[in-house]
């Protein structure tokens, strides 16, 4: 097997090269072109990794919960396989393990630790037969491409296998996957200081996977996910084995929480903002306590993640930049600027939650594009609360591909138009934006949609504001 | 308001009912109600809104529009046994008298004659003559623009334009009582066949287009204003639209025009 794989493995590497030699990131043309050899490949070099994969899938926080993943399995001292960059497709996964592909069946890792895209969970799953799933939420997102939320619910109750599973009792429609899955290990928060006054306006998962009558919710913590039990047939949220409470949220900086696990608790202080974020270590400690990893290995793991990769990001504005065109700050000091990556509307809410939670008025540049990685379809973003922000806007610069009809969407929002700019091209917007600064020190917020966030990071490591990742 | 026209506007209120508001919202429909109710409070109009829910009984005389929108599959299945039960009498009604409704997306498909889904049939509400059946093959998906003619006055005048976004496994096919609310421009439309989008039968109007429809196309939010409350569209106030217009642009070229 190992000998009729290797020519092929030969031939995708080259490509790699070439990619590269031609700019390409080459996260996932090798893999794409050792698929097209061998449409098996992802399952045999999987089998190569001594202590198995464990696969991470959701709408909202793959990357983040990976990352935070691979920072504990690093002090665990795992040696892992892993698709850092966020390309989480078949061709993506297998692009990951052919750059750890050595000679003689080699690999350089022991587990592999893989976030997948929602609608490849199944066929990668068959290829890896993973130990363990980390399913973590179901949000409405890029309907265009992924279809309805109960759609992707039954594909993951029906067609995808492991050996155990873990999943957020908070989120109805993950912790009903564990219906007949009595291995299965929940995760959830505890914390009623955290409950919303109601549902977000587009939430999902309000009737019973059951029966079909409506959930009752006791506790809403963020979209749909919460506290909640059916009248009608008595199902109910199950109770987790691995427990986030005592939460505190500081802004768009941090958060902290107490963590529970039948290994005992600790307080961890996450340098990421948020309650999703809190959820998004929440997903990972549970993971690792599933993999049998201490709980002193959990707890710096989780306290040593950064930003991934455009998610609460923080780039310093180089002056040249951010002072061009008639600014009212300090032109010459430098000027923060944070990403937050806004992609769906749980998202969304989330990332303005968070920035709300920041005193003053703030300046904001939203950058919404309708590329085929973004969703061509941008109705989300009228399910997305940009009033929180009424009344906390200083300036809102719009760009992207569909910069006007974001424009109206803050605008409806009830921020005031004559703070409102559009300027679809990025370059101008992120110039304009960075120079229109107030009189004290503060950052600029950019909310880029995926793609956006790519051209938005692309844009500063020309300038060389950022290194490049993809090194 | 200074205007001559607001001022007498002023004293008037849209009562707006949202059916199902928290089933049938799956593509922002949300954004479509927020057009309307700033659209009447900039020119001091009033602005009721009210939500019509599973099992809730219909008024037809305490609303001038109605909306429905779109779901998922099992909501929408839970709305049309609902909207047959408690509230299809009072819509039709409502309808007779000239109130607007207006269904987008799954909601255009309830006001038609039936749903086809495989071997199940669902009834639909029949204020449209027509009927909708499932492909399994392909949803239609993507930008879509269709020309429409609105006033019956200016048949022959030059149409206007509605933009927005569609998402349907559903091919509706119109009855010898319907006419298409417009012609398709770019996109795929009622069938991806016909070139015919949508249905309109007096004040009732149903259509694919969502992203959502009002927001890309604010002039129609403002004629169906001034349809529900039996007023010219020119008796309202002007606002200021350039952010609007801008966005209607972007979703003309969006989708090719």
């Amino acid at each position: 097997m190992a000998g009729a794989l290797a020519p092929k493995l030969a031939l995708a590497r080259a490509v790699a090269a070439l990619s590269r030699l031609r700019g390409g990131g080459g996260t996932s043309a090798p893999g794409k072109v050792l698929l097209g050899l061998d449409g098996d490949a992802i399952g045999a070099l999987g089998a190569r990794l001594r202590r198995g994969s464990v696969l991470v899938s959701a709408t909202n926080g793959k990357t983040t919960t990976t990352a935070m993943l691979a920072g504990i399995l690093e002090r665990a001292g795992v040696p892992i396989v892993h698709n850092a960059a966020g390309a989480n497709m078949a061709s993506g996964i297998a692009t990951a393990l052919l750059a750890a592909t050595r000679r003689r069946g080699a690999i350089a890792g022991e587990l592999g630790l893989f976030e997948v895209d929602e609608l490849w969970l199944d066929a990668v799953a068959v290829q890896l037969r993973p130990r363990v799933i980390l399913l973590a939420n179901l949000f409405r997102d890029q309907l265009d491409r992924y279809g309805e939320l109960e759609t992707i619910a039954e594909r993951w109750a029906n067609d995808v296998e492991a050996e155990r599973f873990v999943l957020n009792a908070d989120d109805p429609l993950i912790a009903d996957l564990g219906r007949d899955r009595p291995e299965a290990l929940y995760f959830g928060v505890e914390d009623d200081s955290l409950a919303l006054p109601g549902m977000a306006h587009a939430a999902d998962a309000k009737h019973c996977r059951r029966c079909g009558a409506p959930y009752v919710f006791e506790a809403i913590y963020l979209g749909h996910l919460g506290h909640y039990h059916c009248d009608s047939c008595g199902q109910r949220r199950p109770q987790p084995a691995v427990i986030a409470s005592d939460v505190t949220l500081e802004g768009v900086r941090a958060a902290s929480f107490t963590l529970h696990t039948p290994a005992g608790q600790a307080r961890v202080s996450l340098a990421l903002p948020g309650l999703y974020n809190v959820y998004n270590a929440l997903g990972a400690a549970a993971l690792a306590t599933a993999l049998e990893i201490g709980l002193a290995s959990i707890v710096a793991g989780l306290q040593s993640a950064r930003a991934a990769f455009g998610r609460a990001e923080t780039v310093t504005l180089l002056p040249a930049q951010a002072s061009n065109g008639a600014g009212n700050g300090d032109a010459r000091a430098p000027r923060e600027l944070r990403i937050l990556l806004v992609k769906n509307p749980a998202g969304a809410n989330e990332v303005l939650r968070t920035l709300a939670l920041e005193p003053g008025e703030h300046d904001v540049l939203g950058v919404l594009n309708d590329k085929i990685a973004d969703g061509r379809d941008v109705s989300w973003i009228w399910d997305a609360d940009f009033e929180l922000l009424a009344g906390r806007v200083r300036s809102f610069t719009c760009s992207g591909t569909r910069a006007p009809e974001l424009a109206v969407r803050v605008k409806y929002a009830g921020i005031d138009p004559a703070r409102i700019r559009v300027r679809p091209d990025l370059r101008v917007a992120l110039d304009e934006a960075a120079a229109d600064r107030p009189d004290r020190v503060a950052p600029l917020y950019a909310l880029p949609t995926y793609t956006a966030m790519l051209s938005l990071r692309e844009l500063l490591v020309a300038r060389g504001e950022v290194s490049s990742s993809w090194s | 308001m200074s205007d001559a026209n607001g001022a007498t506007l002023g004293a008037r209120t849209l009562r707006v009912c949202a059916l199902y508001p928290d089933l049938m919202n799956i593509y922002a429909d949300r954004g479509n109600l927020l057009m309307l109710e700033r659209r009447c409070r900039w020119r001091g109009i009033g602005f009721d809104l009210t939500a019509s829910g599973l099992g809730e009984a219909l008024d037809a005389d305490a609303h001038d529009l109605f909306y429905l929108g779109g779901g998922q599959d099992r909501d929408q299945r839970l709305c049309a046994e609902d909207l047959l039960e408690s509230k299809s009498a009072s819509l039709r009604s409502a309808a007779a008298r000239e109130a607007v409704v207006l269904g987008v997306c799954g909601g255009y498909q309830l006001l038609g004659r039936s749903y086809t889904l495989g071997e199940q049939t669902i009834e639909g509400v029949g204020l449209l003559d027509v009927r909708t059946a499932r492909e399994d093959d392909r949803r239609l998906i993507g930008n879509v623009a269709i020309e429409v003619h609105l006033d019956d006055a200016d048949g022959d005048s030059a149409g206007r334009v509605l933009a927005g976004f569609e998402n349907h496994g559903g091919r509706t096919t119109l009855g010898e009582g319907a006419a298409p609310l417009g012609r398709v421009l770019r996109g795929h439309g009622n069938d991806g066949r016909s070139g015919c989008e949508g249905a309109r039968s007096g004040n009732t109007i149903g259509t694919y287009l969502h992203g959502p429809l009002l927001p890309k196309n604010a002039w129609f939010a403002d004629w169906l204003i001034a349809r529900a409350l039996a007023i010219d569209v020119s008796q309202l106030a002007p606002l200021d639209d350039r952010l609007e217009d801008e966005a209607h642009l972007s979703a003309r070229h969006a989708a090719g025009l």
